[in-house]
């Protein structure tokens, strides 16, 4: 500021009355608005990073240092590929420091078992962000979630790799899931095959998730009350719902995705018309199913809790890019992720549809939109007087 | 500001809440500006046809004398603001960048008083007719910013029952504070302007519509405006409460038909400024001369609101106030929601100048802007329920007639979309731009 009273001192611009007057040249003509709130995509891409902050805690706190070791690979490895695209593409190279790239690295981690090898994680960010995003033209084009592009197109490579999972340290020391052996259906009743919870390999223990023993058990032909009962009774819920499971590193813990989901409500970074919609039609559905024939899924607490419903919902659905803009199209969009993944859960091939739902849901956000088109201000008066 | 005190249980969606800034200039009383050497008048302040010029260079001119008489039925005449002669008639820097013919008066010092209209005392016993003709003859515009010729807005046609009229002392705009002064310290005009008004339509529902960051304001009107019949509403603080047809749902509940005017929806809505012109044309014969401006900024020594001359140029104004602590960045007639940024401070104030605002370079708005990431920021910031991210982007790449399709034509242009837009998107610019484009291709088709 003293360096600018220096400069008018200079200037010429003083009147007879020995005032100051704006300086002429330095004046900026631009349209209005002239003023700004502040909000930036490097903001809210840090508060949604700041939001999944509780979910990679709880990640390395039961999977160990592995995970923060994926999500560091993943994160620098996103950024690295953004970097290096748009270097070849001969674009800005700082578009990273908006923070997406960032975040993508995260959300792709936290779709990764902890014991995935690092080389996974560096074909998935070159998926994610090459072929999900800057193929596009970078952030705000892309169709498709870039970090479930990647996560897809890794499960469809790497199909045992992707579905290998680490047991949460937990999960060993506690003798219940031992037993869940035996709890499962006897060996006859599968044909010979029996699903461990956990199984000891040469190398390591793995671990099924909740979701892949139902599958299994529905794939072998047994649809039968009482080994559903073995992975879904009240104290495993405790455990999905603290996180204590098997499963990907981000997305076991229900309640610190239900933190971040709700901080980012309050933030008003996402609305809550997808999670809700998206959670509570899986909930109606399986509900639904689970009455008509209790033998065929469990119930909707289980299908809730397990899986990637909760990071589904409200970290990966509610990618802004890739979900409708307005409320309406919202719930549609919500709705239509939540039957799909009840459709693949329970009748499907695969264990999880979470990842395949929204994927499918982004491919049709532009027809949404175009259904979803607001009514402006005083539109209604207007046909109403059309007609009378 | 949510805790105060607000009687509108009918709010708009959308809007913003820009830092007010108002206090830089709010509690400073109107002050008269000092009469200067010379104005320059622009013929063409109104919407409308322009008016038709009767003096010539070197003619003597009186304070209140008519300079150009209105040239149509949508047109408004204008005065001379002091006494002295006409030094030339020529082109002035105009608030949008284009040149403007203005009559460039010589001041004689004398102020002498010279307009031909005469008092109406007892306006209650005036014919409507006669007091519209004084409005239009007094050269009244709408001054808080489109400058629509009042007489205009008060001849609705016979088909459109006008039950409800409106005075917008909003000031929803940040920073300015002229209607919220004129609202303190001319109550009884106001609302004798409002009544005056209300005659020549021959309505019985008055409203001053004031957003409730105004208590004192409010409570003032309140004790001035039972003996005339008029209804003061406080108003949820919330941009762009004073925008016509966010203010006429607040009062009334109505909603403008989409495409319509307010008389649509029965009501005429005036500025409060306007109305206290009303009340001096009508009682002392005093045509649109003058105005109250406010003139704030960070970077100003002295904000304050004065009551300047039209013809004052913008640096005279900016010289009164103290002139400036640092150079700004900016300087805008009116609010920074809706301003115009300028770059000649040569322009003069008009009948339409609310505010002149300087911005410091803190307060400049980053340039640079990115693709949408359709946050629906925007849509939750818009007052008038369109979407206009996407829409930016089919303004962008050529689409007009999909972009028409998404109810572009809907958009008032209040900012409040670019104001929260995190990819810093010139909004407003494309929405202008498309509705240009779409406007010209119209009217090639009507060809």
């Amino acid at each position: 500021m003293t360096e600018e009273k220096v400069n008018l001192e200079e200037n010429d611009t003083t009147t007879q009355s020995g005032v100051f007057l704006p300086k002429i040249e330095e004046l900026v003509v631009s349209s209005s608005p002239h003023v700004h709130d502040n909000q930036t995509v490097r903001k809210i891409m840090l508060t949604v990073l700041l939001a999944l902050v509780p979910s990679c805690l709880c990640g390395i706190y039961f999977y160990g240092i592995n995970a923060l070791m994926v999500i560091i690979y993943c994160v620098v490895f996103s950024v690295a590929v953004e970097v290096l695209w748009c270097r070849i593409a001969g674009k800005k190279t700082d578009t990273w420091k908006d923070c997406s790239a960032i975040l993508t690295g995260v959300l792709l981690a936290m779709n990764l078992s902890a014991g995935i090898p690092w080389w996974v994680c560096l074909i998935g960010a070159g998926i994610g962000i090459g072929i999900g995003k800057q193929i596009y033209g970078g952030l705000g084009y892309n169709p498709f979630n870039p970090a479930l592009v990647a996560r897809v197109a890794l499960l469809v490579a790497f199909p045992k790799l992707m579905t290998t999972w680490v047991p949460s340290r937990f999960m060993t020391e506690n003798p219940v899931y031992d037993k869940i052996i035996t709890y499962a259906p006897s060996a006859e009743q599968l044909k010979g095959k029996v699903i461990p919870f956990l199984s000891n390999t040469c190398d390591s223990i793995t671990c099924a998730t909740p979701l892949g023993v139902v599958k299994e058990l529905s794939k072998s032909g047994v649809h039968n009350v009482s080994a559903f009962d073995a992975v879904s009774n009240t104290p495993m819920y405790w455990d999905y719902f603290f996180g204590n499971m098997g499963g990907c590193l981000g997305e076991t813990s229900v309640l610190a995705l239900l933190a971040g989901g709700i901080f980012l409500i309050a933030m008003k970074i996402i609305k809550w018309h997808i999670p809700v919609t998206y959670i509570a039609t899986v909930a109606i559905f399986s509900a639904a199913i689970h009455a008509a024939n209790p033998a065929i899924t469990p119930g909707p607490l289980f299908h809730v809790i397990t899986g990637g419903l909760f990071l589904g919902a409200f970290f990966m659905a509610t990618d802004m890019v890739t979900s409708p803009i307005t409320k309406k199209g919202m719930i549609i969009f919500g709705i239509g992720c939540g039957i799909i993944t009840s459709l693949i859960r329970i009748w499907g091939n695969y264990p999880e549809g979470v990842s395949f739902s929204i994927l499918l849901m982004n491919a049709v956000v532009p027809l949404i939109d175009k259904f979803t088109v607001t009514v402006p201000f005083g539109y209604k008066a207007a046909e109403k007087k059309v007609g009378a | 500001m949510s805790n105060l005190h607000h009687d509108d249980h009918i709010y708009f969606a959308g809007g913003v809440h820009p830092e007010e800034g108002k206090y830089l200039s709010e509690s400073k009383a109107i002050q008269e500006a000092p009469l200067l050497d010379s104005y320059t008048v622009i013929l063409n302040q109104h919407i409308g046809a322009p008016p038709k010029l009767i003096v010539k260079k070197g003619d003597a001119v009186k304070k209140g004398q008519l300079l150009a008489e209105a040239g149509g039925f949508v047109s408004a005449p204008v005065h001379s603001p002091t006494s002295g002669t006409v030094r030339n008639i020529e082109d002035c820097p105009g608030p949008m960048g284009v040149p403007l013919l203005a009559v460039v008066i010589d001041s004689d010092g004398k102020d002498e008083w010279g307009s031909s209209l005469e008092p109406i005392a007892d306006w209650e016993n005036t014919s409507p007719d006669d007091l519209k003709k004084r409005i239009s003859d007094a050269g009244l515009v709408g001054m808080g910013g489109a400058a629509f010729p009042t007489h205009v807005k008060l001849s609705p046609p016979p088909e459109k029952k006008i039950d409800h009229l409106i005075f917008n002392g909003a000031e929803c705009e940040p920073y300015l504070t002229a209607d919220h002064r004129l609202m303190l310290e001319y109550p009884e005009s106001v609302v004798e302007g409002c009544a005056i008004i209300a005659r020549v339509l021959g309505v019985k529902n008055i409203y001053i519509g004031i957003e409730a960051n105004k208590p004192d304001a409010i409570k003032v009107l309140r004790e001035k405006a039972a003996s005339f019949g008029v209804n003061i509403i406080a108003l949820r603080v919330r941009y762009p409460q004073g925008a016509e047809k966010q203010l006429i749902y607040a009062v009334t509940g109505r909603k403008v038909p989409a495409g319509g005017l307010p008389m649509d929806a029965g009501c005429v809505v005036q500025n409060i400024g306007t109305a206290v012109a009303v009340t001096e044309a009508v009682k002392e014969g005093k045509p649109l001369f003058e105005r109250v401006t406010t003139v704030t900024g960070e970077p100003l020594a002295n904000p304050g609101n004065w009551k300047f001359r039209i013809g004052t140029p913008v640096s005279k104004a900016i010289e009164l106030a103290g002139g400036v602590k640092y150079s700004p960045a900016k300087v805008i007639l009116g609010g920074p929601m809706m301003g115009f940024a300028q770059k000649n401070l040569q322009v003069p104030v008009m009948k339409n100048t609310s505010g002149i605002l300087l911005l410091s370079k803190e307060q400049l708005v980053q340039y640079e802007s990115y693709p949408c990431i359709r946050c629906g920021r925007c849509v939750d910031a818009c007052p008038m329920n369109i979407i206009p991210g996407p829409l930016s982007t089919m303004i962008e790449s050529g689409e007009f007639e999909l972009a028409e399709k998404n109810n572009l034509m809907h958009c008032i242009e209040c900012g409040s979309c670019a104001y929260v837009c995190p990819s810093f998107r010139p909004l407003v610019q494309h929405f202008r731009r498309g509705k240009a484009e779409i406007n010209a291709r119209k009217r090639k088709m009507k060809k």
